[in-house]
């Protein structure tokens, strides 16, 4: 009954109306998108043209640094969202299934949470009004309450804040199957929880490691609101910039071009994370 | 020694996790229009503009409908794709599931942006073939938007589900003489119907809370609840802000809550099911 092939034009015809839809709604938008990154700005909007003046654009040295910002921005959260996120979901996995579950509903009622309201959040909670710092001046840690946001540590913040609940859930598989008997069994030869956490759990998770420290980086590659809520201008990421162009500048042939380079680096990035797991599929 | 070494570290990134909520909490309680934590008085007020306020309410109502009809559609693109792929397993299946899979995987703005391209492009091309038509933020290209970019969600879930089945009672069925239909019917529908639902309520909490995509094709014209609150937080705070953004970390609580309640949901995320371990 499973497997085999579909026989003739009406048992494919199940296929026919989501084919329809992904065709239309998807594969034509981004042939759009492909082909306006060649078209000439101009007064209605755009023309019809078949020109690299938009991709040209990338070599200006406003360009070079909102790009480099971006990357190190997503770069320097996906670090430090790994560096925490793993040893907490190691530890939540080893845990009852129970609590594992109440973790798992706030971890992801945390993710779907809006960027906007997250940078709302944010920006409130490192504010001078109603921020932190009233608690450190309570506490007489600090002299006056002082505003932490905007400015980049507040950006770099509030990403990690984003980016965590996402590394979570993207190390999780990995973690919870990680057989438990093999730091029990190196915990049995005498070694410490911590050497038995770095020399065993951490080698052997090598690959899920760094396949979740590039899915990160590309999804903090897509932070939108948040440099713009916690950020100042010149933290404006190229996601920021992409939009600025497309609806403020209304020049979509440089905005397409722009959203086709993000999408080609983002494309070898995920082709890499495929690659270290089919190598892992290998090793087994 | 160690375990409390642990216990504070899990504790650690709880409060650091809770912090901002607690603080937009306490801001929802302030009496006057100021944001001030701890909050100087008490009052529910700005729950009640929430409700009250036609802006907010035509808000609420665009993020709702959007939310409820764009997973509808997600789950029924992605189901089809699922059964399919899980039927047969051919390579244009698999491909149709790639697509699928594709919008999740990049920077939401490239995806956002192709959706601009077409809605703006689409009235033109229509015109061209003499039907007039309305479709650059209208409320249904925002709902379409959504359905796509979120149907990997569904088709995620769907695709779990499927596989959960066991292939001996699919064989049992066969050999009794059931059909296609009557399998799908009697034991693939049943059985996927949990994966199902969870699948439409992960796509209707992200649609609910989503941004760039909504704000790319209708920001001007269908306001839903998160661009409301980005332009609100432009044009100068207000409490009303925080209330929202107390119900959406509710809603998505009671959401997710529900889906664990009723179904496995560490399976669901990549663990292995309940009776392995």
């Amino acid at each position: 009954m499973i497997g085999g092939k579909p026989k003739g034009l009406a048992q494919n015809a199940v296929l026919f109306y989501p084919a329809l839809m992904l065709g239309v709604f998807f594969v034509v938008p981004f042939a759009t998108m492909l082909a306006m990154s060649f078209f000439r700005k101009s007064d209605q909007l755009y023309e019809r043209a078949f020109e690299l003046t938009n991709y040209a654009q990338f070599l200006t040295a406003f360009f070079g640094k909102t790009l480099g910002f971006s990357l190190l921005l997503a770069g320097a959260a996906a670090v430090v969202s790994v560096i925490v996120a793993f040893p907490f979901t190691y530890l939540m996995t080893r845990q009852p299934r129970r609590v594992q579950v109440r973790w798992l509903v706030f971890i992801l009622a945390v993710l779907s949470l809006s960027e906007v309201i997250i940078g709302f959040a944010w920006a409130t909670l490192l504010s001078r009004t109603a921020g932190l710092s009233n608690v450190l001046v309570w506490l007489g840690l600090l002299g006056t309450p002082q505003a932490w946001s905007p400015g980049f540590p507040a950006l770099l913040l509030g990403l990690c804040y984003v980016g965590f609940p996402y590394t979570v859930l993207v190390l999780y598989p990995a973690l919870s199957r990680l057989d438990p008997e093999l730091p029990e069994a190196s915990r049995m030869l005498g070694a410490s929880p911590l050497r038995s956490f770095f020399d065993v759990v951490v080698p052997v998770l090598r690959n899920a490691i760094i396949s979740s420290l590039i899915m990160v980086f590309v999804f903090n590659l897509g932070a939108y609101v948040l440099p713009q809520v916690l950020g100042r201008p010149q933290h404006w990421t190229l996601s920021v910039h992409i939009t600025d162009q497309a609806i403020q500048n209304s020049n979509m042939p440089f905005a397409a071009a722009m959203a086709v380079f993000l999408m080609l680096v983002s494309v070898a990035l995920v082709a890499l994370t495929l690659l270290f797991g089919q190598e892992k599929r290998l090793a087994r | 020694m160690n375990r409390i070494f642990k216990n504070l570290f899990m504790g650690a990134v709880l409060v650091v996790l809770l912090a901002p909520l607690v603080v937009v909490a306490g801001v929802s309680l302030n009496e006057k229009k100021q944001l001030l934590f701890p909050p100087r008085g008490f009052s529910l007020g700005w729950y009640q503009e929430l409700l009250t306020q036609a802006d907010w309410l035509r808000s609420i109502g665009n993020s709702l409908i959007i939310a409820v009809a764009s997973a509808l559609l997600a789950v029924s693109i992605a189901f089809p794709i699922a059964y399919f792929l899980w039927r047969y397993r051919v390579l244009y299946a698999r491909v149709l599931f790639g697509l699928g899979v594709a919008p999740f995987m990049l920077p939401p703005v490239i995806t956002a942006l192709g959706f601009l391209l077409f809605w703006v492009n689409g009235e033109f091309w229509l015109s061209q073939i003499g039907i007039q038509i309305r479709l650059f933020g209208q409320i249904y290209a925002t709902i379409i938007s959504h359905a796509i970019f979120f149907v990997t969600l569904p088709l995620v879930t769907i695709s779990l589900g499927l596989e959960s089945i066991d292939r001996q009672i699919i064989e049992a069925s066969t050999t009794m003489g059931a059909d296609d239909a009557t399998i799908f019917r009697t034991i693939v529908v049943p059985m996927v119907r949990p994966y199902l639902i969870s699948g439409y309520a992960f796509a209707f909490v992200l649609s609910l809370n989503e941004y760039i995509v909504a704000y790319m094709v209708a920001g001007f014209t269908v306001e839903t609840l998160p661009i409301k609150i980005f332009n609100s937080l432009r044009y100068g705070y207000t409490p009303v802000m925080a209330s929202v953004a107390v119900v959406f970390v509710l809603v998505a609580m009671i959401v997710f809550g529900l889906i664990a309640r009723f179904g496995d949901l560490p399976k669901l995320l990549g663990a292995w099911s309940q009776k392995e371990t």
